[in-house]
């Protein structure tokens, strides 16, 4: 089922036509609105009715994280606090937080996406769906709870945390969909066995999870546990919110709803846009955003663009999964990793669960990467020759997918602290 | 005839054997042999105990990860030469002993013993009028 044929299977030519529309009104709208947007384009040359094309985005000069912070609470907004129905802020792990606000149209704009996401993955009037991201300034709850209202599904707005209601919720009102983080899903399955709930209790069938970075692997380790199908939903709060694109059933990516979103992929530091097909930074520009739009507003994610017709009919551009954050990235005596590489390489283990810890400590100016794996308390050998060989091999499971080699540290079964929003996995002593 | 063994993963954190032995002083539940097999990072915990499936639910309560493991338990005479004579029998018939420790206290010597077959051991080791101690008998200690 496709929520809205009309734009997600546009010909090429028609939505360069919606993009070049919606991004020449949305200059004019920032360039009248907002003194830092005036000052930025007069800066780099360009009056509004210079851009009459979305082929010229790439003239135009890009906006970052630091950019909002500098503009805290509301210096990008476009339009009058009075026609701001709605703010969202997420929670900055360093100072001020990322405040965003919403036009009544612009909540319609944010349904609208979720309620094509939600169809993307199957989901429909009749539907039960257990929202569990956090409801509050976080845009997971509220982002995915007016998208499903809007496809007719009963909502459960149950928010994040308390497992056993969550789980007592789940059986007694049959819910058929999950949304949450795929950590949280995870954390879920697991309660469901621990708590010996029958399978045939759960009537759960879709998954839709996102918020944080998770690996096929992990989809996998999910889908097995819950007995569901997961799909990856993929948003942030400065462009609005989960819903900015989302997985069909082919799974070849996520398609971005571009007649909202439009997405480029640059090099990260010479700021080149790079053609399809490469990885890079993905940048966005809202266009239709009416409160805060932004321009091309660089995300941090690395990722690539597919523009081929995919096989659900639909015409939107592909974004591959995340590889990481710019910022997620660390650099370990000199080579450049991605936590998810060392989750994928723990995922193929059946002795460990999928709970790990990255410490990172520079001693006698040498970077150590340190690997905390939690073994699996159903499924683990009281062998010391056994658990050694499952540490090697991990050891040197990592050694050749990253090319440094890492201190694998087993520990006990819920040792490593659990959250039941994002997962801490990195802990960095060299910057403390 | 073979027993339980109780085996736990312990980090390599203070207050955790203390811990462990504290739950089990709590439960009465006797220990009849202990040992720890360690690495740099973790230890293995091996033990006999009075009622190991009252030990397991007490223990994972209590957070630890506990593995039940089949195990022989010989009874030995308490001379000389005694765990030589068990240990000829297994080389006999090509078993390997993952590992194994042994105690003895007045006229009493037990050794427990773990390999791959628990069940070729037990066999060989009964076939050659050895004597294993039952769950019973290890509650009874």
């Amino acid at each position: 089922m496709i929520w809205n044929n009309e734009m997600e299977c546009a010909d090429r030519q028609q939505m360069h036509e919606i993009q070049s529309r919606r991004l020449t009104a949305m200059i004019q709208r920032i360039y009248d609105n907002v003194p830092f947007y005036r000052k930025k384009l007069k800066e780099a040359g360009i009056e509004p009715g210079d851009i009459r094309s979305v082929d010229q985005l790439s003239d135009l000069p890009f906006t970052t994280k630091n950019d909002l912070r500098d503009n805290y609470p509301f210096g990008l907004f476009t339009v009058p606090q009075s026609d701001v129905v709605r703010i969202h802020a997420s929670s900055g792990t360093t100072g001020k937080p990322t405040v965003v606000g919403y036009t009544q149209q612009d909540l319609e704009t944010w349904a609208e996406v979720v309620a094509r996401s939600l169809t993307m993955a199957g989901i429909h009037s009749g539907d039960t769906i257990q929202i569990a991201y956090g409801y509050g300034p976080f845009t997971g709850g509220l982002g995915l709870h007016y998208g499903a209202e809007k496809v007719g599904a009963t909502v459960i707005p149950i928010s994040t945390g308390n497992t056993k209601k969550q789980l007592q919720f789940m059986t007694d009102f049959q819910a058929t969909i999950l949304a949450c983080t795929p950590s949280y899903a995870a954390h879920l399955g697991e309660s469901i066995r621990k708590e010996g709930i029958a399978p045939e209790e759960i009537r759960l069938r879709i998954g839709i999870f996102g918020a944080e970075p998770w690996t096929n692997e992990m989809r996998k380790e999910i889908e097995q546990l819950l007995r569901i199908k997961a799909f990856d939903i993929y948003g942030l709060s400065e462009v609005i919110g989960p819903g900015v694109s989302m997985e069909c059933e082919c799974q070849c990516g996520n398609h971005v709803f571009e007649d909202h979103f439009i997405p480029e992929i640059i090099h990260p530091e010479t700021l080149e846009v790079l053609p399809d097909g490469e990885i890079g930074e993905l940048v966005f520009t809202p266009v239709s955003k009416v409160a805060m739009p932004l321009l091309r507003y660089r995300t941090r994610d690395l990722t690539r663009l597919h523009r081929e017709k995919c096989d659900c009919g639909r015409t939107l551009v592909r974004m591959e999964k995340c590889l990481g954050r710019t910022d997620d990235m660390l650099i370990i005596r000199g080579v450049n990793v991605f936590p998810s590489q060392i989750e994928s390489v723990l995922m193929e283990m059946t002795e460990t669960t999928p709970h790990y810890q990255l410490i990172i400590r520079r001693e006698n100016n040498l970077d150590t990467l340190e690997v905390l794996v939690e073994i699996d308390e159903r499924n683990w050998s009281d062998s010391i020759r056994e658990l050694e060989g499952i540490r090697h091999r991990i050891d040197n499971n990592i050694k050749s997918m990253l090319g440094i080699s890492a201190k694998v540290r087993l520990v006990e079964p819920n040792s490593i602290e659990r959250s039941e929003g994002k997962a801490k996995r990195v802990i960095d002593h060299r910057h403390c | 005839m073979y027993i339980k063994q109780l085996s736990v993963f312990l980090e390599d954190r203070s207050g955790r054997l203390t811990e462990l032995t504290r739950i089990l002083a709590e439960n009465d539940v006797n220990i009849t042999a202990l040992s720890v097999a360690e690495t740099a990072d973790y230890g293995i915990v091996r033990m006999v105990v009075g009622r190991p499936e009252l030990a397991k639910k007490v223990l994972e309560e209590a957070g630890f990860s506990i593995g039940l493991t089949d195990v022989v338990c010989v009874n030995i005479p308490d001379k000389p030469g005694s765990l030589y004579r068990i240990l000829e029998i297994l080389a006999a018939e090509k078993i390997n002993v993952d590992y194994m420790y042994a105690f003895s206290n007045n006229d009493v010597a037990l050794a427990v013993i773990r390999a791959e077959d628990i069940v070729q051991m037990s066999g060989v080791l009964e076939k050659n009028n050895q004597q294993l101690l039952s769950q019973a008998d290890i509650y009874q200690l």
